[in-house]
């Protein structure tokens, strides 16, 4: 692992501020127009296409990516696999800031954001799917706050609150679990309702089952894929017990990821042969779906799993890259490109910059807000004073 | 005591409880639902259709619409396919007949008002409703603006006001439920110079639909569209030339839209029942190897100490 | 005085709202029975 050292981490670190400072002013100036002028200033949604990017990444792709929480933690307090200990709280953080920016983006997407509420306190569409995704990723944002909360008080000093947060850790992590299936596979079965709209190839009425699975995959990859870059610029944060457990992490991890990916492999083709959809293969269609299947998940697993057996953390490490890549590929693909497949060329939808733009600032946010605490919090290090407390 | 009464109404759906109250018991079991008894719909005839626009001037006028980008009398924007937007609740498009070429066809586009409407089944407030007239209705004081309703609806009919910055609305035909429960007719049945148009009870509807194939076998293809699409629709439609032709789809099938997402929904339950049960389940096994592995390795310390002791005082009993 | 439903949107919104109740009742009771359950357990 080649880590940076305190100078060089300087000139890296002043680099980010500057593009994170402009990035910031053109978001702040893009919010100014998305909500001085509607939907209509900044993207280019439009009747046949209501939903674009800020739905397929900063939603769906937003969402999968921050499992990292839950698998982690249900790994090491429910599996009890203790030696992953250390991932735990940089996994709950990333998953919490994960959900706290895409509560951001859905107030840039809907038409009246401070309406956000009213499904659960004016009127219940309960046969929405998204009513469900709705109060689940509500709930689970407060429970990975809850999650998250120890760190900050050990932090602030807050050693009663924090006893008492920790006492809870197991419930927590099951409730962790039962929403993340829940709205996790929501997400997928949001699409359930388009069979007319959706290539046949992504339609399936196993796409809720799809879309947890891919969850999994998600979030073992993204806390492999976290902790190469916190090693580079945060090396200088961690302590021996996460330095010394991180390449334990990555293995593990990625032979859970491997063999996940090879049961999701399966779930797709059994998939096509029950929709009987063989001959789709042979169209355009189908080829970019090989790509998907193909390139994406069956080779991901076979790297992880060749990485696992010649213990190539390396390899571990670029394939994580490629498994996240196929995660946001599949979502892509199901909300944007596989989906009005019926449509004219000339109807379809290609994302506004300014959409682009809005997606990286709520990034960028996530980035400066992870360094801020990560450098100030006990996320990579445990603190002093609650040693083996857990 | 009365607030959380009429909370725990809000919550269960007005639909249900409040409006409906009294009358038979077996209703509420999962059979077959018809729909509300005598409710309206539209009977669209493409076949005396004549592409006049009429109906789309009619819809214009008594929605409060905007005025188009050209006259309802110019009949040039026929030739392009247009579909409904927040100015144009109704479209009407030209269609080469496959059948008789030199004799194009004409369709009414606009909301179909499904007995079973996707766009209500996917709203997360409840703010499409299906009513006893047989319009479904869109309540904007509700509307949070998540788009899930344009996305849902098989036809493509919901349209946004994306240019509003602080009150965009969805936007689609009411199949004038304002005028209809006054007693008038709908804007464009009224406006029809050639009858294409008819409007009274489904039941009616269907039954005159099949008069005219009884009558004129020759002149249309023997399907109602919308009597079973998707569920059924109170918008039905008869024509000479394939569906298809008209730019209409023949694959979306029978099932109602609320049956799509019903499987998913009910694993909800299951999911909170039983994922507590399991994982309470595998943390207890881990736990119990943990202790045991803990016991396991105080006797091998144990044991080894014992050992070493016994080996340190051998020597010493020795010398 | 069971409801009457004339579409299943209708039915379902009433069977899915009383059932979102219950689940909620149930996240709770689950957690409130493992505590009895487990209450007596040493360590
Ligand atoms: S046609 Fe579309 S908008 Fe109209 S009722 Fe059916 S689903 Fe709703
Ligand atoms: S945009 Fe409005 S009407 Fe459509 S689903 Fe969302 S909240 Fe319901
Ligand atoms: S008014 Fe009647 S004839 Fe004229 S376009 Fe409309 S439906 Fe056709």
């Amino acid at each position: 692992m080649a880590h940076v050292t305190t100078g060089e981490r300087k000139s890296i670190f002043s680099l980010f501020n500057f593009i994170a400072l402009i990035v910031l002013g053109v978001g702040i100036y893009l919010t100014y127009l998305r909500f001085a002028g509607g939907l209509g200033a900044v993207t280019n949604l439009s009747d046949y296409n209501p939903w674009g990017i800020w739905i397929s990444f900063d939603l769906l792709c937003g969402v999968a990516l921050a499992a990292g929480g839950y698998v982690t933690s249900s790994a090491v307090y429910l599996f009890g696999m203790k030696k992953y200990h250390s991932a735990v709280r940089p996994a709950i953080l990333t998953g919490f800031l994960g959900y706290a920016l895409v509560f951001l983006a859905i107030n840039y997407d809907v038409g009246r954001p401070w309406r956000l509420p009213y499904p659960l306190v004016v009127q219940q569409g309960t046969t929405s799917v998204l009513f469900e995704v709705g109060l689940c990723v509500a709930t689970y944002l407060t429970v990975l706050f809850i999650e998250f909360s120890p760190a900050a008080m050990e932090w602030l000093g807050l050693k009663r609150a924090r006893n008492l947060v920790v006492k809870l850790t197991i419930l927590l992590t099951i409730f962790g679990v039962v929403l993340s299936t829940m709205h996790q596979s929501s997400l997928g079965a949001l699409f359930l309702i388009v069979p007319s709209k959706l290539h046949p190839l992504w339609y399936s009425s196993y796409i809720p089952i799809y879309f947890f699975v891919t969850s999994i995959v998600a979030g073992l990859s993204m806390v492999i894929f976290e902790s190469t870059l916190s090693h580079r610029f945060f090396a200088h944060k961690m302590d021996e017990t996460h330095l010394k457990e991180a390449n334990g992490v990555t293995l593990g991890f990625g032979k859970a990821a491997s063999y996940v990916l090879a049961g999701y492999f399966a779930i797709k083709v059994l998939g096509i042969s029950s929709g009987n959809l063989w001959h789709y293969l042979k169209t355009g269609y189908g080829t970019w779906y090989l790509v998907e299947l193909l390139g994406f998940v069956a080779l991901p697993s076979l790297l992880y799993a060749i990485g696992v057996r010649v213990k190539s953390l390396t390899l571990i490490k670029w394939t994580s890259v490629l498994a996240v890549l196929g995660v946001i590929l599949n979502r892509f693909n199901v909300c944007l490109i596989a989906f009005n497949w019926h449509l004219p060329a000339s109807e379809r939808y290609f994302p506004h910059w300014m959409e682009i733009g809005i997606s990286v600032f709520i990034v960028m946010i996530g980035l400066i807000l992870y360094r801020f605490i990560v450098t100030r919090m006990p996320i990579l290090y445990e603190h002093s004073d609650y040693k083996d407390a857990h | 005591m009365s607030i959380s009464r009429r909370k725990f109404l809000g919550w269960v759906g007005a639909a249900g409880l409040s409006t409906t109250i009294g009358k038979s018991a077996s209703a509420a079991t999962n059979k077959h639902f018809a729909g509300y008894p005598d409710s309206f719909a539209i009977l669209h005839d493409t076949t005396l259709c004549v592409g006049c626009r009429s109906c789309e001037a009619a819809c214009n006028k008594v929605n409060d619409l905007p005025p188009p980008d050209r006259p309802f009398t110019d009949l040039s924007v026929l030739e392009t396919r247009r579909r409904t937007t927040t100015k144009a609740f109704t479209v009407v498009n030209k269609y080469d007949n496959p059948k008789k070429s030199g004799h194009p066809v004409f369709y009414k586009k606009q909301c179909n008002h499904c007995l079973e409407p996707a766009c209500a089944s996917a709203c997360f407030v409840r703010a499409f409703k299906k009513t006893k007239t047989g319009a479904v209705v869109y309540d904007p004081s509700v509307c949070v603006g998540c788009r899930y309703c344009m996305i849902a609806c098989p036809f493509e009919i919901p349209t946004y006001e994306y240019d509003q910055a602080l009150t965009p609305r969805i936007r689609k035909c009411t199949m004038c439920h304002p005028r209809v429960i006054e007693g008038q007719l709908p804007g464009c049945v009224e406006a029809c110079p050639m009858e294409a148009l008819s409007f009274g009870k489904r039941e009616d509807m269907i039954k005159i639909a099949r008069e005219r194939f009884r009558k004129y076998p020759d002149r249309y293809v023997n399907h109602i569209y919308g009597e079973n699409e998707m569920g059924g629709t109170s918008w039905l439609y008869v024509s000479g030339a394939p569906f298809k032709a008209l730019g209409m789809r023949e694959d979306l099938g029978i099932k109602p839209a609320p049956e799509l997402t019903a499987g998913a929904l009910s694993s909800v339950p299951i999911i909170v029942g039983l994922w507590p049960v399991l994982l309470a389940g595998i943390y207890a096994v881990s736990k119990r190897k943990e202790k045991f592995a803990q016991t396991d390795q105080e006797e091998a310390v144990a044991s080894a100490l014992d050992k070493d002791r016994s080996e340190q005082s051998q020597p010493e009993e020795e010398s | 005085m069971d409801p009457i439903f004339y579409t299943l949107q209708d039915f379902m919104t009433y069977t899915e709202g009383v059932t979102y109740l219950l689940v909620i009742a149930t996240l709770a009771g689950m957690t409130v029975f493992w505590w009895f359950l487990t209450g007596k357990d040493k360590d």
